[in-house]
């Protein structure tokens, strides 16, 4: 290797130093929720926490799980991304499979039909007028059925399936596979990775989202642990801002009392990002992937 | 519908039957089982795309949720919500921050990956690399609840960390709240998303980079050039047209300033001067004051202007040579 330069080891200095400065503000809000959240309620008020708890408890932990509201919460949001999930990259990749055969009848209109949504779509009041119409309020369904056609996975998937041999197709033609055969038989299989890659940005939005319940579902035991979460933030600072209360979120105080103070919360969130970051370090590699394939048009 | 269309192809016209030129229904039957593949993605594409469009003209209308009406069966006002927007007293504040807090996200919020992207390149010891590139794509993957839960909590005066930190170096003598301070708030919204998004978003300019012709450093090294001059003389300069896609790209987004965040970072109503953006307000009018129609007609105002700014942003991407369509 060259010898590098005066300036060159210059630069890679403030490099090294710049990237260790990012890595650490990355992670430090993780790590200070994390404190606060081993720290006893009590003492955080006092002040001071940042690196390392002062007066270490599982109290906030304990408390927290004995929520059995944040248990159903739970159980919401696992079985909406799994459900959520596994249907929308069956019904997308199942349309993506159609529309990648270049006999379909119609295949130019149904992608200028389906391309026209990416752009241009009728805004929040009209969707939400619709949902209430279909009577997919306060439903389950509601989580799953609007997002079962992602226009835009439809593309990346198709793109994939055009890239696969078409020997592989004819032949199993030829030996009788109907092309739902073919589909289940062999296209499906060997599309591993783009489903894994595909399923697994879905299952991170289904997971996150907050903002269908929000408007949606009333009924408490149908939302998921993010929006329980962004409640109960909220109402702490809904209380430091009083003046702002409408009889809704006076309600919705008193529902959640038990769990406004600093530690339950960082607590709560701690146990909400946990599932994602146990996963990420092991599947890191699909997303990258994902970018990859979404970069690559048609 | 046409599902049906396509059973009965099938059954009327047996294979045998089939004249020389095909007809058209005879093709279709022939492949009702991939027409059978495609038809469920547009009946819900139908329903939950276009079925809102035809919605969206309830901002031409004074509709009410309460009369049951059938949405064709409300009066007609034609543009009058339009100009109720126009002339509101917030409008301006509205333009204004919609414009202001997308302008900001891209002057900082673009650049920002793309440095990060050039700085891993140079670094050598790929374990290190590594590390730093898992921790810095981590944040993309938490949920904007977290996200403002962890702004929220390290910007409070209940123990939050850069209070701390400002009381420490005697920068300030009072902890902040500054999550109540308009003055601050374009600042840590457009700070969330930076650290939010770069790394992950440093991943395709990474991935440009990567396709950089190595002989073109070896020339360089033995030029002589410094690795400085490298960065500036051939990396920059050959991802150009990437970073020009993606800039122009960027316009047909104006008018997103952002919804998620501003919804969970702007919880004091005292920040509304400074936080509201169409986004928001359409949301805020249409959901929590239920002024279906005037809502409507704001979101429609913005989603025409946004196509509008692609079509123009597809017009500049093509000339140089790249389109979208």
């Amino acid at each position: 290797m060259i010898r590098l330069s005066f300036n060159d080891r210059l630069m890679m200095y403030f490099i090294y130093a710049f990237l260790i400065l990012l890595s650490v503000t990355s992670f430090y809000p993780f790590w200070n929720a994390a404190v606060i959240s081993f720290n006893m309620g009590s003492d955080t008020a006092m002040g001071g926490i940042t690196f390392w708890p002062r007066a270490f408890t599982l109290e906030n932990y304990q408390l927290i799980l004995k929520d059995s509201r944040l248990f159903n919460g739970f159980f919401i949001s696992i079985t909406r991304t799994i459900v959520g999930t596994i249907s929308a990259v069956f019904m997308t990749s199942l349309l993506a499979y159609g529309m990648s055969k270049s006999h379909l009848i119609g295949r130019k209109y149904y992608t200028i039909y389906f391309i026209i949504t990416m752009y241009f779509g009728g805004g929040l009041i009209p969707v939400y007028l619709l949902v209430r119409s279909l009577g997919l309020m306060n439903s389950f369904l509601v989580y799953i059925i609007p997002g079962l056609i992602s226009v835009w996975n439809m593309i990346v998937f198709r793109t994939f399936f055009k890239s696969l041999p078409v020997g592989l197709e004819e032949s199993a033609q030829i030996d009788g596979s109907s092309n739902w055969g073919i589909y289940f038989r062999i296209v499906l299989p060997l599309s591993g990775p783009v489903i894994a890659t595909l399923g697994l940005f879905t299952a991170i939005s289904h997971w996150n989202d907050w903002f269908i319940p929000t408007i949606y579902i009333n009924n408490d035991n149908l939302l998921p642990i993010q929006t329980m979460l962004r409640q109960a933030l909220n109402s702490n600072i809904i209380q430091e801002s009083s003046g702002a209360l409408d009889s809704a979120s006076l309600a919705y105080l008193q529902k959640t009392r038990s769990i406004t103070s600093k530690s339950l919360q960082m607590a709560m969130m701690m146990v909400v990002t946990l599932p994602i970051m146990l996963v990420y370090p092991f599947v890191q590699k699909y997303f990258v992937k994902g970018v990859m394939i979404g970069s690559l048009k048609e | 519908m046409s599902q049906t269309t396509a059973e009965k192809a099938h059954t009327s016209l047996p294979e045998h039957r089939v004249p020389r030129k095909k007809s058209f229904l005879s093709r279709l039957a022939r492949q009702w089982d991939i027409q059978l593949m495609v038809w469920p993605g547009i009946l819900l594409i139908f329903v939950f795309a276009y079925l809102p469009m035809y919605g969206v003209l309830i901002g031409f209308m004074d509709y009410s949720i309460f009369t049951g009406a059938r949405i064709w069966e409300n009066p007609w006002v034609g543009f009058k919500h339009f100009q109720d927007f126009f002339n509101a007293p917030e409008f301006l504040t509205i333009m204004r921050n919609t414009l202001a807090i997308s302008l900001l996200k891209f002057i900082i919020g673009f650049p920002a990956p793309i440095f990060l992207a050039i700085m891993l390149n140079e670094v050598r010891h790929m374990m290190f690399k590594r590390v730093v590139q898992t921790i810095t794509y981590l944040p993309y993957f938490i949920s904007w609840v977290i996200v403002a839960g962890f702004a929220t909590s390290l910007l409070s005066t209940d123990n939050g960390s850069i209070n701390i930190l400002l009381e420490k170096l005697g920068a300030i003598d009072e902890p902040i709240n500054f999550l109540s301070r308009p003055e601050y708030f374009w600042s840590i919204l457009v700070t969330s998303n930076v650290w939010k998004d770069i790394g992950f978003n440093s991943i395709i300019f990474l991935a440009a980079i990567a396709g950089i012709d190595q002989h073109m450093y070896e020339a360089a090294d033995i030029d002589g050039a410094s690795k400085f001059r490298q960065v500036f003389s051939i990396t920059i300069p050959t991802i150009m047209p990437v970073i020009i896609i993606f800039m122009i790209l960027a316009i047909g987004s104006l008018l997103s300033a952002g919804f998620e965040d501003i919804l969970l970072l702007a919880v004091n109503p005292l920040l509304r001067d400074v936080s509201d953006v169409i986004d928001t307000y359409v949301y805020r009018i249409g959901l929590a004051n239920f002024r279906y129609s005037y809502a409507a007609a704001i979101g429609l105002f913005r989603s025409v202007v946004g196509v509008i700014l692609l079509v123009f942003a597809n017009y500049l991407a093509r000339r140089t040579g790249n389109s979208l369509w």
